[in-house]
């Protein structure tokens, strides 16, 4: 006497779990994306996709790469470690295509106070003025080369 | 099947080497960068920083970040003499445009302590995502994947630094990327680029010639909350300690 005697609606039923398990595991196959858990629990490829956003700001390399005379302006001035970008904004479209797409024109009187205006906040070593009693309004740059801004180090106009 | 001595001695080191490059997994896309060589963080040093917002222009520039809401921003502290450990904080429109003047022959101490996402090691916002849309990557950068993310918003409230919001157009969780973008092509990220005063320097922890190893060396450096133990990679140097 077969000791699988009236146990055939059990085998029936591990029959439905196993189909049930491979439904799972073809469904599963086909919804997980390709790359998730390549490094973790996370889908891989999106570092890849983050990593394609595109630029804005083209970097300081790629000014030097034709701007040779502001640099030599500027490297022995205070602005020396200022950054292009910092002052002229986002510009890899025009580093990307220098010659149809040219900067606008920095209008100082509005540029320089973002930074030099005076404010008791500030590191007290950063040079600061009190802009209108300073200048009565005039653009900075009427005085001072915004590269080399320095009135003693020759950098004035 | 027969195995002499000599060739277990020549098998053993072969499958070794093998499974090496099984745990080493494939490599990455982009030849001239490799995940595995970088392990990113950034240094803010509080003593250099004026206040002028160009890092927060500068991100919402490089990223498309929306109106009203900031992947950086900056904030002003004003201990006074009288309370020092409740200081006063601004930070009007994330310091985009800078901040009012300080009225003259005021008492106490002002400062500005720029804010962003930590990248923390052990970071809360990635533990608690339901759907795994949220990650450190292999070189240290807590990052989102938009096409994963439900917008739950259980990351927004998990960090401790308040540093990620809902997008208010994609409806999914958006936050610092430390410009992934840019320092994998070799780039500094965009608040560091626009920095007039190199208040902000993008770190490199696992590149033995990057300064910020000198810098940590000789520098009182602080994090943000340490006692929650996120493991956070923004230093600060010069930190004061009313800042929460």
């Amino acid at each position: 006497m077969s000791i699988f005697k009236d146990a055939g609606h059990l085998f029936r039923f591990a029959g439905l779990f196993v189909l049930a398990f491979v439904v799972f595991l073809v469904v599963r196959h086909f919804v997980v994306p390709k790359s998730f858990g390549e490094y973790g629990h996370y889908r891989g490829s999106a570092i890849g996709e983050i990593a394609a956003l595109p630029v804005r700001f083209a970097g300081h390399p790629a000014c030097e790469s034709c701007h040779t005379d502001v640099l030599d302006t500027k490297k022995n001035g205070k602005h020396a470690q200022v950054n292009c970008e910092a002052c002229h904004g986002a510009l890899a479209k025009h580093a990307d295509d220098p010659t149809s797409v040219t900067p606008p024109k920095l209008d100082t009187a509005g540029l320089c106070v973002r930074c030099h205006a005076a404010s008791g906040a500030k590191p007290k070593a950063f040079p600061q003025v009190a802009a209108q009693e300073h200048s009565q309004g005039l653009a900075c740059e009427t005085c001072h080369q915004p590269h080399n801004p320095g009135m003693e180090a020759g950098g004035a106009k | 099947m027969n195995i002499s001595r000599r060739q277990i001695l020549i098998l053993l080191p072969a499958a070794a080497v093998a499974w090496k490059s099984v745990l080493a997994g494939t490599p990455e896309a982009s030849p001239n960068y490799r995940m595995s060589e970088h392990w990113w963080g950034l240094l803010i040093d509080i003593s250099k920083c004026i206040g002028c917002g160009n890092c927060v222009r500068a991100c919402q520039t490089e990223n498309d970040v929306p109106d009203g809401h900031f992947r950086t921003w900056v904030e002003r502290y004003h201990v006074s003499d009288e309370n020092m450990t409740e200081p006063q904080v601004i930070s009007p429109d994330g310091g985009r445009e800078g901040f009012p003047p300080v009225a003259a022959g005021d008492e106490g101490k002002y400062f500005f302590v720029p804010k962003m996402c930590n990248h923390c090691a052990d970071s809360p916002c990635t533990q608690v995502c339901p759907v795994g849309a949220t990650f450190i990557s292999p070189d240290g950068v807590v990052l989102v994947d938009q096409k994963y993310c439900l917008g739950c918003a259980y990351c927004v409230q998990a960090c401790p630094y308040g540093c990620r919001y809902i997008h208010p157009q994609k409806e999914v969780a958006d936050k610092c990327t430390l410009c992934y973008h840019r320092i994998t092509r070799g780039l500094t990220t965009a608040c560091c680029e626009a920095c007039p005063t190199g208040a902000r320097q993008l770190a490199d922890l696992k590149n033995p010639k990057d300064p910020i190893h000198e810098f940590l060396r000789t520098h009182a450096v602080q994090v943000l909350k340490p006692q929650m133990a996120t493991g956070a990679k923004v230093f600060y140097n010069d930190l004061d300690g009313s800042v929460r």
